[in-house]
């Protein structure tokens, strides 16, 4: 079998150059529009169960057609017999696109200078180009909210598909201001301060929150009014928080700080969306008594505390889903989103169910995006985000075969299957010649 | 408190050198499970007894002697418990950045037995660890070995007293930016990584010819001859060069790998063992060659700039051409679950299921060099043990109990919340710490060390 796939391997490296514009499975050289049927797989459509030996058809970017009998009418035929058909998944917050290498400074783009700057667009420093948006797509990530972190209200994130050459082309929709409700807790292990100091730095931190919100709420309601306003890019972006124009989606983790995060929105207007939640499971009950949903993750992280039981961080998910949390799934991953799946089946397995676990990284994310319609389920009249797998997407054995962005069918390679490609027998091997 | 709790582990530390370690050996038989035996094949349904804390034997309709406690595993998978052949756990400092060669230092002097990593380490089925100095040197300390015997509160009941000697090399980034460009002083590049290197086994050769000439001089009748003046962190690399320890080196790039191995080639070592190796595969045939083989990240890349050029199939390649391969976390999470980094070879090169496994068991075994105690199912060999729910290389598994020695550390039926071994009296209110990603404790003690933003800080593997 290796043995096989070496041989394919080499074979597909020596006609390479002959066929740069020829595309054969596997290896394409560009993401590729048209009409497709995918035929005879078993489609997880996530929204109306599981449908045996049926058909997907995808047309302009959407999906036209679900089901066991439909026309081939000149669409390009792809058998998918044997394998399954699953919407794209979407992960809900990560900063793909906005970093290359996170220890050279320079290639940094998700935090700017200063605690208010909501008006930063992470749209605007998306790179269509990062080397790490072909390697997480080909694990059937195809959407991924972008995040800018930072400052209390570092900017405002996008929601993009991973197909396009400019950001514009990648946009999927939907906007959000981020905003990183002060923290009461220590920042890690590297952490020094005083009880005390801490303490007081969240105070002043949340007092600014409230002046800067304050704020921003007036100037809403003068620019309702027509009043003439100064140049103020902050506060007009934040002003649309305030009006529930853009959702606020709050960045808060321990189960004290969602507590008073919960209280902070009470008497706001604000669409309000929880991330991360690492704590979610202690104050569950309040978050789905408040409506709130929720993205948690990364799934594969340590317990908040050290009295916690190991596997808090696994289970969370699952429980904020049982107290009746709506619950979507990211990786807070720059590099390594691919991980998004495996993730996902952590939490199925740690109490949330497969099933569940789907929603979290599918049409829960839509939903909660405010793009349900569109997104997060194979149905038609949505957009064709597909990924056909030879099994189930989140174990590791399964293959992915084919993967549709807005009706593209794209290229399962990128740099990391390349130099794969190049070097699993590399030639001169051991000796000089 | 900090200070107290180092204090505390020096002098736990130096109790070592007196005490003869006692640790718990167990007698456990374990019934109708689906054996991985890793050097032997799958065994379906088959019983292991360990006796004493040795697998004493492996078949069919075992019959437990009295006493023996016996466990039903019907249904599920039994497999060697699990080693990481890179790790920081259970080590209250990590670096001794103070020059580019501090062979001398010894990581067993720091060995923290009361980190509840260890537990949750266990609870991921991972019985041994290697408890690595981290790589701000380009030769750091020697590092220790440790069983997972959680709840043991003696240092030296936790390190693994049969393993042999291990110490940590560093190449590339992490060595010339703590000296070169923190201090000022070489190595500034990876030319000066390996002057480093050279330097330091030349005047290992020129202190063991000191040593064997007056060996020699004072074996003669009336010798008035001096010893030499003894160097600890000399005679480690004199150590090294006969061959009595192992070098693991961290390691990104191609060339870095590269020019160790020539380097060791020149010096007669072929106990070397490449960490991290993001670029192994570049070099996967030299490295199959003359070395022990890499231990490697499965997927982990692009978080420094020397790491931009990996692929995740690395451990694939490095296999399939005949390396030794060991799958390693270097960090506080993903050692729990080494499992399903290991299946990620899977999908990245096509792994088959005991290629995978034996990343995890018999080769980092093979790579700390005590493969002939433990990392298979094999009669004989230490009783290291972990049973999963569903095969450990599906991403839904969860492992149900550990044995080490024969002794249960874990059992998810048993598992209270709080394992904690000691609750500082004077903490009112425990300390939250929000996971952000990444933490590996390779650079840890540095910080003060580095030019840059805040931001490196959780990016220093």
């Amino acid at each position: 079998m290796q043995r096989l796939k070496q041989i394919f391997f080499a074979f597909l490296l020596s006609v390479l150059p002959l066929m740069a514009s020829a595309q054969i499975d596997g290896e394409f050289i560009k993401p590729r529009a048209g009409k497709f049927l995918l035929q005879n797989a078993t489609v997880v459509t996530i929204t109306n169960g599981v449908m045996e030996n049926s058909s997907v058809l995808v047309e302009d970017g959407k999906i036209t057609a679900v089901g066991a009998k439909i026309s081939a009418d000149g669409a390009e035929i792809i058998d998918c017999s044997g394998k399954f058909i699953y919407p794209g998944m979407i992960d809900g917050g990560t900063q793909l696109g906005l970093v290359e290498v996170s220890s050279v400074a320079e290639t940094v783009d998700y935090a700017e200078v200063g605690d208010f700057t909501p008006n930063m667009q992470a749209l605007t420093a998306v790179n269509p180009n990062s080397v790490a948006i072909p390697v997480t797509r080909v694990s059937g990530v195809t959407t991924v909210l972008t995040v800018p972190t930072g400052g209390i209200f570092p900017g405002t994130a996008a929601l993009i598909n991973l197909n396009g050459y400019t950001p514009d082309q990648m946009y999927a929709g939907f906007k959000a201001i981020a905003m990183n409700f002060p923290r009461s807790g220590r920042r890690g292990r590297y952490d020094r301060r005083s009880d005390e100091d801490i303490k007081k730095a969240n105070e002043k931190a949340l007092k600014e929150a409230n002046e800067l919100w304050d704020k921003a709420k007036s100037y809403a309601e003068m620019a309702a009014a027509e009043a003439e306003l100064d140049y103020y890019p902050e506060m007009a972006q934040l002003a649309k928080a305030t009006t529930g124009e853009l959702p606020l989606l709050i960045e808060v983790n321990t189960a004290s700080d969602i507590k008073a995060a919960l209280e902070w929105i009470k008497d706001k207007d604000a669409k309000v969306i929880f991330a991360g939640v690492a704590e979610g499971w202690r104050v569950a009950e309040e978050i789905a008594e408040a409506g709130i949903p929720v993205v948690t993750g990364p799934i594969q992280a340590l317990p908040t505390r050290e009295s916690d039981r190991y596997d808090a961080a696994y289970a969370n998910a699952g429980k904020m889903a049982k107290a009746g949390v709506k619950v979507a799934i990211r990786t807070n991953g720059q590099e390594n989103v691919r991980n998004l799946p495996f993730f996902a089946a952590f939490a199925a397995a740690y109490g949330m169910g497969k099933e569940e676990a789907w929603k979290a990284v599918t049409i829960n994310s839509a939903e909660i995006f405010g793009l349900g319609d569109q997104y997060g389920s194979i149905e038609a009249g949505k957009v064709a985000n597909l990924i056909v797998a030879d099994g189930d997407p989140f174990e590791t054995k399964t293959n992915i075969h084919h993967v549709f962005i807005d009706g593209y069918r794209m290229p399962l390679s990128n740099r990391q299957i390349r130099l794969y490609q190049e070097f699993l027998d590399r030639s001169p091997g051991l000796n000089v010649n | 408190m900090k200070k107290v709790s180092y204090f505390l582990a020096a002098l736990l530390g130096l109790s070592i050198q007196f005490a003869s370690a006692q640790v718990k050996k167990g007698s456990v038989l374990i019934k109708n499970a689906t054996v991985l035996t890793i050097t032997n094949g799958t065994l379906e349904n088959s019983d292991v007894l360990v006796q004493d804390g040795i697998i004493k034997k492996i078949g069919e309709g075992l019959k437990a002697p009295n006493g023996v406690t016996t466990i039903d595993a019907s249904g599920k998978y039994l497999m060697p418990g699990i080693i990481d052949a890179h790790s920081h756990l259970g080590l209250d400092v990590v670096n001794e950045a103070s020059s580019p060669i501090v062979a001398e230092v010894h990581m067993k002097d720091v060995v923290n037995p009361y980190e509840v990593g260890i537990y949750r380490a266990l609870a991921g089925g991972v019985t041994i660890s290697h408890a690595m100095h981290g790589s701000a040197n380009v030769i750091g300390g020697q590092n220790a070995t440790l069983k997972h015997r959680y709840g043991s509160t003696d240092p030296a009941d936790i390190i693994m007293q049969d393993a042999p000697r291990t110490i940590k090399f560093a190449l590339g980034e992490n060595p010339t930016r703590v000296h070169g460009r923190g201090r000022g002083i070489q190595p500034r590049t990876r030319m000066g990584v390996e002057a480093v290197i050279r330097n330091g086994f030349n005047e290992a050769i020129q202190y063991k010819k000191a040593w064997a000439e007056y060996k020699e001089a004072s074996s003669k009748k009336g010798s008035t001859a001096l010893p030499p003046e003894y160097n600890e962190r000399l005679q480690t690399l004199a150590d090294i060069l006969d061959g009595k320890i192992i070098i693991h080196c961290h390691s990104y790039r191609a060339d870095e790998i590269y020019m160790l191995i020539n380097v060791a080639r020149d010096f007669g070592i072929t106990k070397l063992v490449f960490q991290h190796t993001n670029e192994g595969f570049k070099v996967a045939p030299e490295i199959a060659e003359y070395t022990m083989g890499a231990s490697v990240f499965a997927d982990w890349w692009a978080y420094k700039f020397e790491v931009y050029y990996s692929t995740a199939y690395n451990a694939a390649i490095l296999t399939e051409n005949g390396a030794i391969t060991s799958i390693n976390s270097d960090d506080a999470e993903l050692i729990r679950h080494l499992y399903h980094e290991a299946a990620k070879t899977q999908r990245y090169g096509g792994m088959t299921d005991e290629q995978a496994l034996a990343m995890i068991t018999i080769n980092p075994a093979k790579q700390l060099g005590i493969n002939d105690k433990v990392g298979s199912i094999e009669e004989g060999k230490q009783g290291d043990l972990v049973i999963f729910e569903g095969h450990p290389l599906s991403s839904y598994t969860i492992p149900q109990m550990t044995f080490v020695d024969g002794v249960k550390y874990f059992d998810i039926n048993e598992d209270a919340d709080d394992q904690r071994l000691k609750v500082s009296p004077t903490q009112m209110v425990e300390e939250v710490t929000i996971y952000e990603g990444h933490n590996a404790r390779c650079m840890q003690d540095t910080e003060h060390l580095f030019e840059t933003t805040e931001a490196l800080f959780h990016l220093n593997h």
